[in-house]
């Protein structure tokens, strides 16, 4: 019985939660607070918890800033957002077509920053590296750069005690 | 952001009400050094009670803000900080120079209210 229970669980979710979303907006630093609350906006069909939203909502901040001040420095150009659930997990890319990354692993280093005087502190990389699962980073010099990170929503699963399709299921 | 000075003690508490993230952080910056240089505090307090967002730039806004009372004989202090920003104040190390404080301790509610 306590197995049948799992599996419906898990057969809703699978089938429930597939979705994407895109969005692209100009470079400027007002649509930072735009970019995160949609992201987390539609992460949230994901059940998260107001912490592992907040998770999401500081890594796209980081992201999205990332591309504004150093991808198209004071330039103007877009900034595109891709996500998609699946299952439990939210796949975020976040890209620009600025300026690139010479030395990936460098620019991921603690304190690393290249833009000292304008009071950034070099902790973008390591914040999202430390609130998703995953973070990986490509760039090409004068091509952009394309940031992609996940992270499963643990909530999903530990929040699904009543289940009312268990219970009609086993009525009949 | 809203800010008051307290003569007596020398004690200039911000109480920050925007989200912090690069785009706000100019406008925190600039009222913030502007009040340090009026008042000449020597101690400078950020209430964190009503931001519901912070990012990287809030790092860089108190390192900023920790080096220019420095330089004016100030000390700087952070107040009810949630855990997710703690967490990123944590990460970046400043919390080794800027200390956490509690603005609802009675020292500070018996002069302040
Ligand atoms: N999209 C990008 N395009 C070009 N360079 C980038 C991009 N993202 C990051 N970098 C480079 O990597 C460095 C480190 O980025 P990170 O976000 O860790 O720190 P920061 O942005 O300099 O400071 P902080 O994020 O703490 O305010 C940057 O200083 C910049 O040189
Ligand atoms: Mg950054």
């Amino acid at each position: 019985m306590k197995n049948l229970n799992i599996y419906i669980k898990e057969k809703k979710m699978k089938s429930e939660i597939e979705n994407e979303m895109k969005l692209e907006f100009i470079s400027k630093s007002a649509n930072e607070a735009f970019a995160r609350i949609t992201v987390a906006a539609f992460a949230s069909q994901l059940d998260p918890t107001i912490e592992e939203l907040a998770d999401i909502k500081t890594a796209v901040s980081e992201a999205v800033t990332n591309c504004i001040i150093h991808g198209y420095d004071k330039k103007q150009g877009i900034v595109k957002i891709f996500a998609r659930l699946k299952e439990n997990e939210i796949l975020i890319e976040i890209s620009d077509k600025g300026k690139g990354i010479e030395n990936i692993d460098i620019a991921k280093e603690p304190l690393y920053t290249t833009k000292p005087n304008l009071e950034r502190s070099g902790m973008g990389f390591t914040i999202m590296e430390s609130f998703m699962d995953e973070v990986d980073v490509e760039s090409v010099v004068g091509l952009g750069t394309k940031v992609t990170m996940r992270k499963v929503i643990k909530n999903k699963l530990e929040n699904e005690e009543s289940d009312d399709e268990f219970e009609m299921i086993t009525k009949e | 952001m809203e800010s008051k000075f307290y003569e007596e003690d020398k004690l200039l508490i911000f109480r920050i009400t925007d989200e912090i993230d690069d785009f706000s952080v100019q406008k925190i910056r600039r009222r913030a050094d502007y009040d340090i240089e009026r008042y000449m505090p020597r101690k400078v307090i950020f209430d964190f009670n009503r931001v519901t967002f912070m990012d990287s730039a809030g790092i860089g806004l108190i390192i900023g803000r920790y080096k220019f009372a420095k330089m004016l004989g100030s000390t700087v202090e952070l107040s009810n900080l949630t855990s997710s920003i703690k967490k990123i104040f944590e990460m970046s190390g400043i919390l080794r120079l800027i200390p956490i404080t509690n603005l609802e301790d009675e020292k500070y509610i018996n002069k302040i209210g």
